[in-house]
């Protein structure tokens, strides 16, 4: 069983609260800078897919599990940080600024769309959202000139200070770029939840009520949260279409947005480390699955929605089973090991809730 | 000057008078509560003063400002702090991480310099830590520190919501039913907090409370309300004695 000491205030806001963390992190951190040492270069990809995914997770994760807004539209964000991050490379600006203004260009369009989204709660929100994800379909069109329409775009090499990356060629560096990014965003996330704005999040998440009695502007606090994950989604969308390589209108669907929600849900909402579980599952579950059905029936079978059919039992089967999702698991299986032998079966039971204040207004 | 004015309020649902003309001031420094029967109107107060609703006519003013211009958000940057009948916590947040939210309108820093955790922010947080130990070390909390919402009892969800209350370093707290649902022990030992929150932090309380005991040990001064109108003020002697509240309690002729 581990114990932790504490002797002072900053023990709690430290990145690591012990030794213990801080030991397991570095060589996770160490093992992702080797990995490219490891592993051949088709698995790096592979996990490069996973780390974007990630990002992405991250960003709906902070609005979702962090401010408690449901958001069915955020391919639509990707699908801005993409174009956004290819248009401004090809107007001259080079990526070690077209990257970066990319993700704060879709958090501020992020933010703006906030604004009427701000009176809807819940499945309400969520509906709203999923207007976007199919606006975002046509306004690329429609915005043919700039966004190349139906045939889409290629993004160029990356050059940052004359180092050249790309995905096909390069795999080594574009995984390091990532890798990169990734660490950012988790550290970002990371200082949000030991600062007031963070708890701010969880305040309007939990009881609106309450966090404005407490002075927390609840539509300024939206507007952030909305702004904040739409950067984060920004960038992944810009990975995401430097690893696809090619990307039109169909790339960014509705599809993706459900994908990215279902993935938070299963890795366990309110979590950094749930957006990274839901991740592996998301990117590694088709390969899984095809491996599966080759090895079951033999090559050459089709089966149509074979995928979206496993997904959605993976996620009822969640919903049902374990609401935490996968980190809510880990978490239980090393409460057990931790504790051993004194942890109880119904130790993480929810206590009922009580009487909840009328809505006002 | 009263901390807290009150003068003519007017509040009405539909058909429903829920706050009649009603007139109160509260000084610096007192204790007032705030009695009635249910549907009285006692929370609806509360509600105005939060600036949750909005009178039809009337003024609240607080420390001599006008309290109708603020929003409900602004209220607690002048330092009125609440707590609610059936506590309204973050359940999916820790008793410290509540407390904290409590420290929100002193904090100072920005967005970006949060994303970062700039130097200032760690300052920052170091200090709001101190001043939420404080108000542990006062309530006793400590057992619970670490502790989630969802999975604490019904008592000390109550203290923690009064601690958060206490956290944001209020001059006027406004008390809605501390003692409902409390045990005999958590009730005595409200009634001590109550009375020390007046004496070591000078706050000035304004409480609406059914628990009468509770009531006639803290308060200076006692309002009866009925359908949202004023049935009688005074000390709680006074009040308890009047014949109008005994009415409203008991029916006409029960003396």
């Amino acid at each position: 069983m581990r114990i932790q000491f504490k002797t002072s205030y900053n023990d709690d806001i430290r990145l690591f609260p012990d030794r213990w963390t801080l030991g397991v992190y570095t060589t996770l951190l160490v093992m992702a800078f080797a990995l490219p040492l490891l592993i051949g270069e088709f698995y790096l990809g592979e996990v490069t897919n996973v780390l974007i995914w990630a990002i992405a997770g991250l960003g709906l994760m902070l609005l979702t599990g962090q401010a408690g807004q449901v958001s069915l539209g955020h391919a639509a964000f990707l699908a801005i940080g993409c174009y956004t991050n290819t248009i401004l490379i090809e107007a001259g600006l080079s990526f070690i600024l077209a990257f970066p203004l990319a993700g704060v260009i879709t958090g501020m369009v992020g933010a703006i769309i906030a604004i009427p989204a701000l009176r809807l709660h819940g499945i309400y929100l969520a509906i709203a959202t999923i207007a976007l994800s199919i606006l975002a379909d046509d306004i690329i069109v429609l915005l043919d000139p700039w966004t190349g329409g139906v045939s889409g775009k290629f993004p160029d090499m990356i050059t940052i200070f004359g180092l050249e990356i790309e995905r096909w060629s390069m795999p080594t560096r574009f995984y390091y770029l990532v890798l990169l990014v990734t660490i950012l965003c988790t550290l970002f996330y990371r200082n949000l939840l030991r600062s007031p704005l963070g708890r701010a999040f969880a305040a309007v998440r939990d009881s609106e009520v309450s966090a404005t009695a407490m002075g927390v502007h609840i539509a300024r606090t939206k507007t952030k949260a909305f702004g904040l994950s739409c950067m984060i989604t920004g960038w992944a969308g810009a990975l995401m279409g430097y690893y696809a390589g090619a990307f039109n209108n169909e790339t960014f669907s509705l599809v993706i947005s459900i994908t990215l929600l279902m993935m938070i849900v299963i890795g366990g909402l309110g979590s950094i480390h749930g957006a990274f579980f839901g991740a592996v599952v998301v990117a590694f579950l088709p390969q899984v699955l095809s491996i599966l059905k080759g090895a079951v029936l033999g090559g050459g079978v089709a089966i149509p929605g074979l995928e979206t059919g496993v997904f959605g039992m993976i996620l009822i089967l969640f919903i049902l089973f374990e609401p935490m999702g996968i980190y809510g698991r880990w978490l239980k299986i090393r409460t057990w090991f931790e504790l051993f032998p004194f942890a109880r079966k119904d130790m993480f039971r929810r206590q009922k809730s009580y009487l909840k204040t009328e809505r006002l207004r | 000057m009263s901390l807290l004015k009150i003068k003519d309020a007017t509040l009405k649902f539909g058909g429903v008078v829920a706050v009649d003309d009603l007139s109160l001031s509260v000084e610096e420094g007192e204790i007032y509560a705030i009695v009635g029967p249910n549907g009285a109107g006692k929370s609806t107060v509360f509600n105005l003063i939060s600036r949750f609703y909005q009178p039809f006519s009337g003024s609240i003013s607080f420390d001599g400002q006008n309290l109708l211009d603020r929003s409900a958000d602004q209220v607690a940057d002048l330092g009125i702090a609440r707590t609610f009948q059936n506590i309204e916590l973050f359940d999916h947040a820790t008793v410290l991480q509540n407390l904290l939210v409590g420290r929100h309108r002193h904090r100072k820093t920005s967005m970006v310099e949060e994303l970062f955790f700039a130097p200032r922010v760690r300052r920052e947080e170091l200090a709001h830590r101190e001043a939420v130990e404080e108000i542990i070390d006062f309530l006793d909390l400590q057992p619970y520190r670490d502790k989630m919402i969802a999975g604490l009892p019904y008592g000390v969800r109550k203290v923690v919501e009064l601690g958060r209350a206490l956290a944001s370093g209020p001059s006027l707290l406004l008390l809605d039913e501390p003692a409902s649902g409390l045990s005999v022990e958590e009730t005595q030992d409200m009634r001590w907090w109550i009375d020390d929150i007046r004496k070591q932090m000078g706050i000035t309380v304004l409480m609406v409370e059914h628990d009468m005991g509770l009531v006639s040990s803290v308060s200076d001064r006692v309002l009866a309300l009925a359908d949202g109108a004023k049935l009688a003020e005074g000390t709680p002697a006074q009040v308890q004695a009047d014949p109008a509240v005994i009415e409203a309690y008991l029916g006409a002729g029960a003396v």
